[in-house]
């Protein structure tokens, strides 16, 4: 069934659905789910484009994750982005000159409220609106209910011709099922509930994640508490915030078109050089190549670790009472626990089949944004990169406005393009093996993924 | 025109070093809601040519008004090195930094930085005022009006122009030898890439475009600018009697006061 897209119609007249309640339609609105760095994204290119939006945030301001005072942002006090400005910048709005290689959260929430009001994004956000319901309706088209944030208010149904799902994936905790957790009688918080040192100060710690995270709150308990454990499943890669006195990501960058093993072996070069040794340190070896994992980008771990700092302990075997035993039958005492375990995707507005998700809620989708079947759904930011995420949501959010544009344009051209996105769903986008875990479903190569989108976006280049 | 790279590994791996730039602006003194504008003067001019009279006249008929000096211009730090990417950088750097989504105006050579501009910068429009494209057309035109003063570009010295290509006889005599005294130098490198650069990407976000000049510019011919307008525009509008500094001529209200009318009347609204 083709789909009529068309520009903005502010026209909404109800008419009532199978069930009974009346529904808006909004003609060929799409809707945005959320206003954080995906969602103003999508609403800017999808108006470059030409389409109308209306984009719903259930906070009061925009910037998602990034923005500390919303109630689901992981930032804590001391967040700085882990790749530098020009891999992490929209690439049609420039970080300033002015700032540091590595900004803080703040300057980038103040980056993403500069976004929108420079391309006047505002006037297209729904604020203290959360969307409670995303269900397929004739045509290809999108029955979207909203309400107010908290459940205050009715309930109301508008339908779209398509729906950007950006409602980011670093808020719904993964609580890993240690035993004994429920009776352990210290403080147990995950990071997300991590806002500053003071959490930490004079307290014995226990941080279990290697994550980004992770290890940063584990050389924040380095600095302020009476003792820090940081204790890991595995050994990983902690690469340097900077190589050769410059970002280590603009020192990769340039070697982007070497093949993957050649680059690995020269990564590892280089981080024996720079870094050393880490069974020196009391760090387990990598027990994989880099790029298989998430790289953990952080200067100050294996100093904090070298100054006796932080104690590197291996996995959690169990928690007893007010101890907790290592796998390796060690038992400490920590006071406070943060699990950074990171997080799990979480749709709950939509019938997780549509995204053609298995039982453990891992979405199956072509390029991580479209799912097979639903020409008109589209997910924006499920991304896990080995580099900033803005860059590659940016073009992302130009191949889904394109894709939809195609849809009225040519239909032919726009089925062929369905074809590829249900012979690609739930492929990887990156040439390295990388890890089986829930922390990688979202793992992919910035370059391998960027290659990739060229081509569809060459493919999808249509006549605005 | 080539297609847009979205894998921009040199922008990442080497990005544009930072500089002091100079930006010289006039505002309204009310907001009416209009986009912002920023003038690229060309090779060898700063921000001061748009100070002259284009800024100050923007500003009065209701648009925030800017002129960014190009580094190694007017009061921008030194760039001894700089290229052309290095000149679009500036450009997009200043025009992000604006509050609202900004019109590009580039003149001359600043026409060129601003082709590239659009491709990486989503401008609410596009003008281009007596554009110097590059390509060796333009050298053999130089060359053949200032024989003197374009050879010592060839081989890596400064670009003199002389202010007969720049003015109409209608400016006294003294104004424009005051002008062309200020004139400063593009680098070498930058020089040469005027000549063999790679074609602009497409602009992004699909912005309108506009073409001006002057039939008896000395620097663009008459075929020059014909060309440039049909790579953007329908035709380009003209100026007759106008030097190649539009801005700093006699007559430098007509053509501003065309730009702005096109732009109330054509630039599109969000």
């Amino acid at each position: 069934m083709s789909t009529s897209i068309g520009l903005d119609s502010s026209e909404t007249s109800a008419t009532l659905r199978s069930d009974g309640r009346p529904v808006y339609d909004r003609g060929g609105t799409v809707c945005v789910i959320g206003a954080g760095a995906s969602g103003l994204a999508a609403i800017k290119n999808l108006r470059e484009h030409g389409f109308g939006v209306d984009c719903y945030e259930r906070e009061t301001s925009v910037g998602g994750a990034w923005n500390w005072r919303h109630d689901r942002s992981p930032v804590y006090a001391s967040t700085h982005l882990i790749s530098s400005k020009p891999s992490t910048e929209f690439p049609d709005f420039p970080m300033p000159d002015s700032w540091p290689d590595y900004p803080h959260h703040s300057q980038l929430l103040g980056y993403l409220e500069r976004y929108a009001a420079h391309f006047d994004l505002l006037q297209y956000v729904w604020f203290g609106t959360e969307v409670i319901r995303v269900e397929p309706a004739d045509g290809n088209r999108w029955d979207v209910t909203t309400r107010s944030t908290g459940g205050y208010g009715a309930e109301r149904i508008q339908r779209y011709a398509a729906v950007v799902i950006a409602n980011g994936h670093n808020w719904s905790p993964k609580i890993p099922a240690y035993e004994g957790l429920d009776e352990f009688r210290g403080q147990v918080m995950h990071a997300s509930a991590y806002k500053d040192t003071t959490q930490l100060r004079g307290k014995r710690v226990l941080v279990i994640g290697a994550g980004n995270t992770g290890c940063d709150i584990a050389v924040e308990a380095a600095q302020q508490a009476s003792k820090a454990w940081h204790s890991t499943r595995r050994g990983y890669w902690y690469v340097p915030k900077y190589v050769l006195g410059r970002p280590t990501d603009q020192v990769n960058a340039g070697l982007t078109r070497l093949p993957l093993g050649l680059r690995q072996w020269f990564a590892a070069r280089t981080l024996r050089l720079t870094v050393g040794d880490l069974t020196r340190f009391g760090l387990p070896a990598p027990d994989h190549k880099i790029y298989e994992t998430h790289p953990i980008a952080n200067s100050q771990l294996v100093y904090y670790v070298g100054h006796g700092g932080i104690s590197p302990v291996p996995d959690v075997a169990r928690f007893r009472g007010n101890t907790v035993e290592l796998t390796d039958g060690r038992t400490i005492d920590p006071e406070l626990v943060v699990l950074a375990t990171g997080y799990l995707p979480k749709f709950e507005f939509l019938d997780p089949s549509l995204l053609g998700g298995d039982p453990a809620g891992r979405p199956s989708l072509y390029l991580n944004a479209f799912p097979r079947r639903h020409p008109t759904l589209a997910v924006a930011g499920l991304l896990q990169a080995d580099s900033g995420i803005f860059p590659l949501v940016h073009w992302q959010t130009v191949a889904i406005a394109r894709r939809l544009r195609l849809q009225e344009a040519a239909p032919d051209r726009a089925a062929a393009f369905s074809a590829r996105v249900d012979a690609g769903a739930g492929g990887r986008w990156s040439s390295a093996k990388v890890k089986e875990s829930t922390r990688h479903w979202f793992e992919i190569s910035h370059s391998d993924y960027l290659r990739e989108l060229q081509t569809v976006l060459d493919d999808l280049e249509t006549a605005k | 025109m080539s297609r847009t790279r979205i894998i921009r590994t040199r922008d990442w791996a080497s990005p544009v070093p930072p500089v002091h730039r100079e930006v010289r602006s006039a505002t309204p003194e009310t907001d009416e809601g209009k986009p912002p504008v920023l003038f690229v003067p060309g090779y060898g001019h700063g921000a001061w040519t748009f100070a002259e009279h284009w800024l100050e006249h923007s500003a009065s008929r209701g648009f925030a008004a800017h002129a960014v000096s190009l580094r190694g211009h007017g009061g921008s730090g030194a760039a001894p090195k700089a290229t052309l990417r290095a000149y679009v950088h500036d450009v997009v750097q200043v025009a992000a930094s604006l509050p609202r989504q900004a019109v590009l105006v580039g003149h001359g050579a600043g026409a060129l930085v601003v082709t590239h501009a659009l491709a990486r910068y989503p401008a609410r429009a596009g003008v281009l005022v007596a554009p110097v494209l590059g390509g060796w057309g333009t050298l053999g035109g130089a060359l053949r009006r200032n024989l003197a003063g374009t050879l010592p570009a060839v081989f890596g010295g400064r670009l003199r122009l002389n202010r007969r290509q720049l003015f109409s006889r209608e400016l006294p005599v003294a104004t424009a030898a005051d002008y062309t005294a200020r004139l400063g130098r593009a680098t070498a490198r930058a020089q040469w890439q005027l000549l063999a650069h790679r074609d602009p990407e497409p602009p992004v976000g699909n912005p309108p475009l506009l073409v001006l000049g002057s039939p008896d510019d000395r620097i663009v011919s008459a075929s020059a600018l014909t060309r440039a307008a049909a790579r953007y525009a329908a035709a380009p509008l003209l100026f007759p009697g106008m030097g190649h500094d539009l801005m700093l001529d006699a007559r430098w209200r007509e053509p501003i006061d065309a730009i702005l009318d096109w732009l109330d009347k054509d630039a599109p609204t969000p």
